[in-house]
């Protein structure tokens, strides 16, 4: 081994830079350095994007075959219907990650280190949660490469389409608190997906992505009225296959907002406590 | 006397257990603070406090005259901390790790990776920078470490058992930095269960037994409170070692040890002794390469403050 073979020098170079100054905007550069440091880990292990880009193949085949006849009397109609709903679906499970790998990564030595720096205690969370930012496009590429190979079309134009992508993922981001929040609270990561699970079903099958919200029990349309994750499939397919989008864009992106608002401290005070 | 870091009468309980009970701890300005104990003794959760992870129970801590609890923002300004496991991101390459710290230290861009391409050669790494930290030795991963928390140059740097798992060539050369940081005027608290390295290293160590401060003072004073000392001698022709070994045991009155080849040792009390035993070595003509009078060994200090040897664990 060549590189034990190294001696360190016995001086330790105290010079060629003055102490750092205070430089302004500190939480968005510390969050944007950590979310590199994040991203960076991520490329580097690609199989941890393994789940983003094989799950919205196997999701969308299972149902466009299994339930396409079925529900809408034909493959390619079903997935006119599906896919820009699903697209939700697999985005906020992509999310799910974040809150795992974090209650992997605190524990490790370098959150310590993390800890024991000026820097804002928000600053660690957030650069995870940007740097996941990777595995909602990587989902999201994933699952429109597989509908167009089905035969899925964009009845807008691209342009909307790729807002409704945006719109999807700005909200997979805010409600990604909830799994950072869970994250911190919980003791082991198994626990943490465990919990995920149990706040994404409701949430993405409480909705009209399978089946029009017509043929639903009574009691489960109320419940499709009320789910946030409805208003924002609605307004995929809207911005995708026409329709208003209007509404549902707005009230995506205020459930956004409150999840945001909510959650973000929630996660970071979490975090705080915990060590 | 100025310290860079005091911490009294801390306490610190986990539910029923209390891992410090009022645990009093000072650096002087520029030395090195060696705290001693078993596994369990609490010295972790004392670094944790000082570096401002953990908030005390009761009692209070100040780096550079800042309180740990309520300024603690400007007290991490002041320290860098390296813990018992390698506190760097095995993904992340040397010199990627080494920039990243340096630029929540907000450093800008190229001048943290300047300080980082000048840490990496300080500690013999200039050629792994490029690779990822998970492929490099424990002695690498430690340096690494070490040079993490010296990106910011701390006025106070915690060590929380640095060299454990690490082999001799490797903890010398951990030894080797830590002896240079001192000579740039860096304070540093050094924990360890090993008292070989809390007597090569510290200029005062203070032992901890759950989570108290059992003994303080200069590794000579601490070992002087075992009492007698070790006259050690080694013939510079290995031939003559049996005469070597009669003398110490007729000054001495007790028979001579060897606890090393090619060396024999007797205790003694009183330096008296020494002069006779020179004096006798010269009359005979057995030349010696190695002739000292030493205070018996930390662990013996470990035993007899607490009737415990330092491997037997504090449960």
């Amino acid at each position: 081994m060549t590189q034990t073979s190294q001696q360190p020098r016995t001086t330790v170079t105290r010079s060629v830079v003055a102490r750092s100054p205070e430089r302004p905007f500190a939480l968005v550069r510390h969050s944007l350095a950590l979310g590199r440091r994040s991203l960076i880990k991520t490329l580097r292990t690609p199989e941890q994007l393994l789940d983003v880009t094989l799950q919205p193949i196997i999701f969308t085949l299972v149902y466009v075959y299994l339930l396409g006849g079925a529900v809408a009397g034909s493959t390619h109609d079903y997935l006119q219907f599906l896919l820009p709903a699903i697209l939700v679906q697999t985005v906020l499970f992509g999310g799910m990650a974040t809150g795992v790998n974090l209650n992997t990564d605190i524990g490790k030595g370098v959150f310590d280190r993390f800890r024991s720096l000026p820097i804002g205690r928000s600053a660690p969370l957030i650069g995870s949660v940007l740097g996941d930012l990777i595995r909602y496009v990587v989902a999201t590429v994933s699952l429109m490469t597989t509908g167009f190979v089905l035969g899925f079309r964009i009845q807008t134009d691209p342009l909307s389409a790729l807002l409704a992508c945006l719109l999807v993922i700005t909200f997979a981001f805010c409600l990604s608190w909830i799994f950072v929040l869970v994250g911190m609270l919980v003791r082991e990561p198994g626990g943490v997906q465990g919990i995920a699970f149990l706040v994404l079903f409701p949430l993405t099958f409480g909705t009209s992505m399978i089946a029009p919200k017509e043929t639903l029990p009574s009691w489960l349309q109320a419940w499709v009225n009320v789910n946030p994750v409805s208003h924002v499939m609605e307004a995929s397919r809207a911005l995708m296959t026409g329709g208003a989008a209007g509404a549902h864009v707005a009230w995506s992106l205020g459930f956004s907002a409150l999840l945001l608002a909510v959650f973000a401290p929630l996660a970071v005070r979490a975090y705080r406590r915990r060590s | 006397m100025t310290f860079a870091f005091e911490a009294e009468g801390l306490v610190k309980r986990y539910g029923k257990t209390v891992a410090l009970a009022g645990i009093d701890l000072a650096g002087r300005q520029g030395s090195v603070l060696g705290v001693l104990g078993p596994n369990g003794a609490g010295k972790t959760t004392a670094v944790r406090i000082l570096a401002t992870l953990l908030r005390p129970d009761e009692g209070r801590a100040s780096v550079g005259g800042l309180d740990v609890v309520r300024q603690a923002a400007k007290v991490r300004r002041m320290i860098g901390l390296t813990g018992q496991y390698a506190s760097v991101d095995e993904d992340l390459t040397g010199l990627e790790n080494l920039i990243l710290i340096g630029q929540l230290l907000d450093l800008r861009r190229p001048d943290a990776k300047a300080r980082a391409t000048e840490l990496l050669a300080d500690f013999g790494l200039a050629e792994a920078g490029g690779r990822p930290a998970k492929t490099y030795s424990g002695g690498m991963r430690r340096r690494l470490d070490l040079a993490a928390s010296l990106v910011g140059r701390p006025d106070v740097i915690y060590l929380d058992e640095p060299t454990t798992g690490l082999d001799p060539v490797k903890r010398d050369d951990v030894w080797t930095i830590i002896r240079s940081l001192v000579a740039d005027g860096v304070t540093v608290l050094l924990t360890t269960q090993y008292l070989e390295e809390a007597d090569a290293l510290a200029d005062d160590i203070s032992v901890i037994d759950h989570g108290k401060v059992i003994a303080n003072g200069s590794p000579a004073e601490l070992k002087r409170i075992v009492g007698g000392q070790t006259v050690l001698a080694r013939p510079a022709d290995p031939a003559r070692l049996d005469d070597a070994a009669a003398i110490l045991a007729a000054v001495a009155g007790r028979p001579a040890d060897s606890p090393s080849r090619g060396v024999v040792a007797v205790p003694v009390t009183g330096d008296a002794a020494f002069t006779e035993i020179v004096r006798r070595l010269a009359d005979t003509g057995v030349a010696v390469t190695e002739l000292s009078l030493r205070l018996p060994s930390l662990d013996e200090v470990f035993f007899t403050l607490t009737g415990r040897h330092t491997e037997e664990d504090a449960a």
